[in-house]
């Protein structure tokens, strides 16, 4: 008897199998013609009829695309793997500067009832705003199509840190803190030894709800301000309507923000503790 | 200037007499009326190396040309047999004898002036409008003006004009009205924007779904969805146009979305248009895909009406005098290029590419060379489907501001010809034109029929109140 493993692994392939070979067979290009007619030639013949792309396709696309992902073919043509370079750029230096913010802003309401009161109006407006709408603005002020873009990722991506970090410090157990003060800690050294370690797996999961969050935002970006990045070349795809592009693209979306997310879940388990 | 009378003048082989084949501008022209065929390209003196290959050396050899030219009274044949007989070099130093060639190189050099910056940015939207711009940098005209201009693909025309007014792009194609309104203040801050070139004439058509062959009266439009590109845009006005004079109020009896180029065909399929009026390749890309028609172009409604066009700010090109010339210069030689139909084939293949329009080359080669299926199942032959002219008329200005007006997206007394006279720089380009050796008007305004009605540009305001549908 194979284990659960095994035997889940042995399904998850027949399914894909089972999916994509019917994709393949449902997406047959209709057979060539011969001597076509002109008027035929200049519609593309029966060859270019709008149709989704089989996976086969789009497989032998990415391996094209993949055996060379790092070529530069001027200013509006590079390899996918500059493309998501730019990408995986844009959003860490929104995310990390989106951290440098929250992260304290969080501490300081989470273990300030008055501040949390103070502030919590303002980011209830803010929070619920889409990112996109923040955008005409933001290239309006800052002037700087690429700055605007990292711009969005930060705007976007502060309010789970900061809700997650402000929630998980103010519901840290009375007991630790009472023990901190009975051993005449200061605040600060309440705050770095007691309070972080107790909160770290709550601001973590802010953390990694915002990397998320920062990922889908990007690609929206890059497909409204363009130049480069993982949203313009799905852009500049659609723009030829090449589908198997656009699949093969998203594939790759989906497997970097996979990426991301796993980073950030290991570095969840190894702040988690048990009680 | 030809690039063809750019060969070495003191070469008794090389014959500066345009040829049978000859590609040059003059030539072409010439040979456009008697609908010429686009089987053969012929060959460019540049790109074959017998030219000058960079500015300075074009420069000089222009000065030589025109030196031993006037030496020879314009007769080749003396010069050429003068040239056997004398040998290049002799001659050279004969005609430098009499006449100072080097101060007369420096001296033209010398008003051109220094670049003040030769790394450019240049914005354009994939489109086949962008012909001029996009073509000029694979096939070398900004480089032999001494300039390194990266061309960036645009996502649409609020970007382009957001990107401008931030700096980010020295210059960029833009549409006709948008300068226009960006200098006004029309849907964005004001800014002194001016537009010293158009990029094409015609080049639009009106698309319909494929579902709609048996609609092709506009009188059974009613409550159609309509795209446009952009609400400044020709496309625009002359789809409202096309519409009121067919009795359809484009503000009531149709919806008028904007949609960028690159999503008309998507929106198109997906039903969520039943036509638009855009710019190529996307009409001829419906075409292909099998979801439109071409149900009429827009040359059919004004006859070498402007499309897009060249802009920048007033401030790039007050500060960058030289630069700007330079650029400018390119643009017109690459306008002037594109005209010639004989280039037509050799210029689709070097825009397709991913890095430019990122279109199949049938696509593009259809709406360049104007032999295309309508989607109808009939092959259509209109060599001017897409024109290429860069003198940017005041009278066509004046024409956007009235309709601007007609619409209600400018209020109030409008300056129509101070405004057309401070953004479109038809005085100037024409200059330079002339100075280039191609042929400029000397008038600024002229009228213009549209459908069948006389535009007089001396009498805008009283035009913008005459149609029977408008807002004023």
């Amino acid at each position: 008897m194979a284990s659960l493993n095994v035997r889940a692994a042995l399904l998850s392939v027949s399914f894909l199998i089972l999916v994509l070979g019917a994709w393949e067979m449902s997406t047959q290009p209709p057979p060539a013609q011969e001597n076509m007619s002109e008027y035929e030639m200049l519609m593309g013949g029966a060859d270019q009829e709008s149709r989704v792309p089989p996976p086969s396709a789009v497989i032998r696309l990415a391996w094209e695309e993949l055996s060379n992902p790092f070529y530069d073919a001027g200013a509006n043509d590079k390899g996918i793997g500059i493309q998501l370079g730019y990408s995986v750029y844009r959003v860490l230096t929104g995310y990390l500067a989106a951290m440098a913010i929250a992260l304290p802003i969080g501490f300081l309401i989470g273990m300030s009832p008055l501040m949390y009161k103070a502030l919590n109006p303002y980011i209830q407006v803010l929070r619920p705003i889409s990112p996109l709408a923040w955008m005409p603005l933001a290239l309006f002020i800052i002037q700087d199509s690429d700055a605007s873009a990292i711009f969005v990722i930060f705007i976007c991506s502060i309010w789970p840190m900061l809700l997650n970090t402000a929630f998980g410090v103010a519901n840290v157990r009375e007991d630790w803190i009472n023990v901190a003060r009975t051993h005449e800690l200061g605040h600060l050294r309440t705050a770095l030894t007691v309070i972080l370690p107790a909160a770290a797996p709550t601001i973590l999961t802010g953390m990694r709800i915002s990397i998320g969050i920062a990922w889908l935002v990007i690609v929206a970006a890059e497909m409204l301000v363009g130049g480069t990045g993982i949203g313009y070349y799905v852009w500049n795809e659609w723009n030829n309507l090449d589908l198997a592009s656009v699949i093969f693209s998203i594939l790759m979306i989906g497997v970097v923000g996979m990426l991301l997310d796993l980073a950030l879940g290991k570095a969840q388990r190894l702040v988690e503790y048990k009680e | 200037m030809t690039i063809k009378s750019l060969g070495n003048p003191f070469d008794g082989d090389q014959t500066l007499i345009h040829s049978k084949q000859c590609g040059c501008n003059d030539c072409a022209s010439a040979k456009a009326g008697s609908g010429a065929g686009l089987t053969d390209v012929p060959e460019r003196q540049v790109r074959s190396g017998t030219g000058p290959q960079d500015s300075e050396a074009m420069l000089d050899r222009a000065i030589e040309s025109a030196v031993v030219r006037s030496v020879f009274g314009h007769n080749d044949h003396s010069r050429r047999s003068f040239m056997k007989l004398m040998g290049a070099g002799t001659a050279a130093a004969l005609v430098s004898s009499v006449f100072p060639l080097d101060k007369a190189k420096a001296a033209v050099k010398d008003s051109l002036g220094k670049l003040e910056k030769t790394k450019l940015n240049v914005g354009f939207v994939p489109i086949t409008c962008a012909t001029p711009i996009i073509m000029a940098h694979p096939m070398g005209f900004y480089e032999r003006y001494g300039l390194d201009v990266t061309v960036t693909k645009t996502a649409g025309w609020a970007v382009a004009r957001d990107k401008s007014l931030a700096g980010e792009y020295d210059a960029s194609h833009m549409l006709t009205p948008m300068p226009l309104a960006m200098t006004m203040g029309a849907g964005s801050i004001p800014e002194p924007f001016i537009m010293p070139a158009v990029e094409n004439i015609n080049g639009q058509a009106i698309v319909l779904h494929v579902d709609h062959k048996d609609k092709r009266d506009p009188k059974q439009w009613k409550g159609f969805k309509f795209g446009v590109p952009f609400e400044y845009s020709m496309h625009n006005f002359l789809l409202r146009y096309y519409l009121a004079e067919n009795g359809i109020d484009p503000d009531t009896d149709v919806q008028i979305r904007v949609v960028p180029p690159p999503e008309m065909v998507a929106n198109l399929r997906a039903g969520n248009l039943d036509g638009y009026l855009s710019p190529d390749p996307f009409n001829q890309r419906a075409v292909w895909e099998k979801v439109g028609f071409i149900h009429i172009l827009t040359k059919d409604i004004w006859e070498g009406h402007p499309c897009c066009a060249f802009a920048c700010s007033q401030k790039f090109a007050t500060e960058n005098p030289n630069t700007y010339g330079a650029l400018l210069r390119a643009i017109i030689d690459a306008t002037q290029y594109s005209n010639v139909p004989e280039n037509r084939k050799e210029i689709s293949e070097a825009i397709a590419p991913k890095n430019y329009l990122n279109q199949p080359v049938p696509v593009i080669q259809q709406v360049l060379t104007g032999r295309y299926a309508d989607g109808l199942g009939e092959i259509q032959n209109v060599p001017d489907r897409i024109d290429f002219d860069p003198f940017p008329w005041h009278s066509m200005g004046v024409w956007i501001l009235t309709q601007m007006k007609r619409w209600g997206y400018i209020e109030g007394d409008v300056d129509y010809k101070g405004i057309a006279e401070q953004v479109y720089l038809a005085g100037e380009t024409g200059k330079l034109m002339e100075e280039l050796g191609y042929s400029a008007p000397t008038e600024t305004y002229k009228t213009h029929t549209i459908m069948g009605k006389t535009f007089d540009p001396a009498s805008p305001e009283a035009y913008a109140r005459s149609f029977a549908i408008g807002r004023v």
